[in-house]
């Protein structure tokens, strides 16, 4: 089977995210003073073939830790949206 | 001593020909290695430049480690032969797992490109021959992803090993312990943020890069050992 898999690659905790930091203190400007936390990503999609979404979910998971994510400053959370 | 350096170039690398000058102009032999080689000829050093290797996509350096020149860099380092990553260069080596800790963002969201005060931390490596710790060089620099950061333990296992290279003594974008420079175990690979071939004489506003390349060009390669082989994601946790 076929999945498509969508990857979000975030600033780990504890790295600064100096594109996200600055997005939080814009906005209040607008009036929403009540966001907080925000953090710049990006997201990865792909198609992968497997035999069941858990080994998709595997493969991806393969991927991130190898190559898409570097983990001393990156987090990746991996979703396999449809069959 | 070495003098035949090799000078890799990425598709998009932008620094080779500054670097291969000015190791020229120092007495030494320098020439472009083409990423696509597999083999890196007969050289004495090699020097990965800066620029935007592989249009810096993904992450800055991490395409690189595929370019199958890659392999031979990474087993002439691990043979202990001199190895100098500068700018995008170090970011290479962090990536293709031969110094450890990443380059991120600078913590002012801006690209910074001026001259900078380091002072050495260390000299227990490839650039360090001839200088003594707490000497203060002027070299540029020119990064947008210039802010070193890596694990705790990474830091006081730097800070022990005396791995510790360059630190700016007016952190401009944020690295963590204020680091401009990094080595590996056994100092026979360095990374560095600052451009030491841009400071390679007074027209450009200083010489003090020249040192740093005269000690690439003279210090022998490291004794051959297996201590320190990583594979790709050892140093990089």
């Amino acid at each position: 089977m076929r999945f498509e898999v969508k990857i979000e690659v975030l600033p780990r905790e504890g790295i600064a995210n100096p594109e996200g930091s600055t997005i939080e203190r814009t906005l209040p400007a607008l009036g929403f003073e009540t966001a907080g936390d925000v953090r710049v990503g990006k997201v990865i999609r792909l198609q992968v073939e497997a035999d069941s979404t858990d080994t998709a979910r595997a493969i991806v998971e393969d991927m991130c830790d190898r190559f898409l994510c570097n983990p001393v400053i990156e987090d990746a959370i991996v979703e396999v949206l449809t069959a | 001593m070495s003098r035949r350096v090799g000078v890799i170039r990425f598709p998009g690398t932008n620094c080779e020909f500054d670097t291969v000058d000015a190791i020229n102009e120092l007495g030494g032999e320098a020439k472009v290695v083409w990423h696509g080689d597999s083999d890196l000829g007969d050289v004495d050093a090699i020097v990965i430049p800066g620029g935007f290797a592989h249009g810096d996509y993904l992450r800055c350096g991490a395409i690189a480690r595929f370019s199958p020149i890659m392999d031979a860099v990474s087993t002439f380092a691990r043979n202990g032969g001199p190895v100098l990553g500068i700018c995008n260069g170090f970011q290479v080596l962090t990536e293709a797992g031969l110094l450890p800790g990443a380059l991120q963002k600078n913590a002012g969201l801006k690209f910074l490109c001026r001259m900078e005060q380091i002072q050495f931390a260390s000299t227990a490596n490839v650039v360090g021959l001839g200088a003594s710790v707490g000497d203060l060089l002027n070299i540029p620099i020119n990064h947008f992803e210039g802010n070193y950061v890596c694990a705790k333990e990474t830091l006081k296992q730097l800070e022990e090993e005396n791995r510790i290279v360059f630190r700016y003594t007016d952190n401009p974008n944020g690295s963590i312990g204020d680091i401009a420079g990094i080595s590996n175990k056994r100092g026979n690979v360095v990374g560095m943020m600052p451009h030491p071939e841009r400071a390679t004489s007074m027209l450009l506003g200083s010489n003090d890069g020249s040192s740093l390349l005269q000690s690439l060009l003279s210090t022998e390669r490291a004794p051959s050992t297996n201590e320190n082989v990583a594979s790709t994601h050892d140093e990089r946790i």
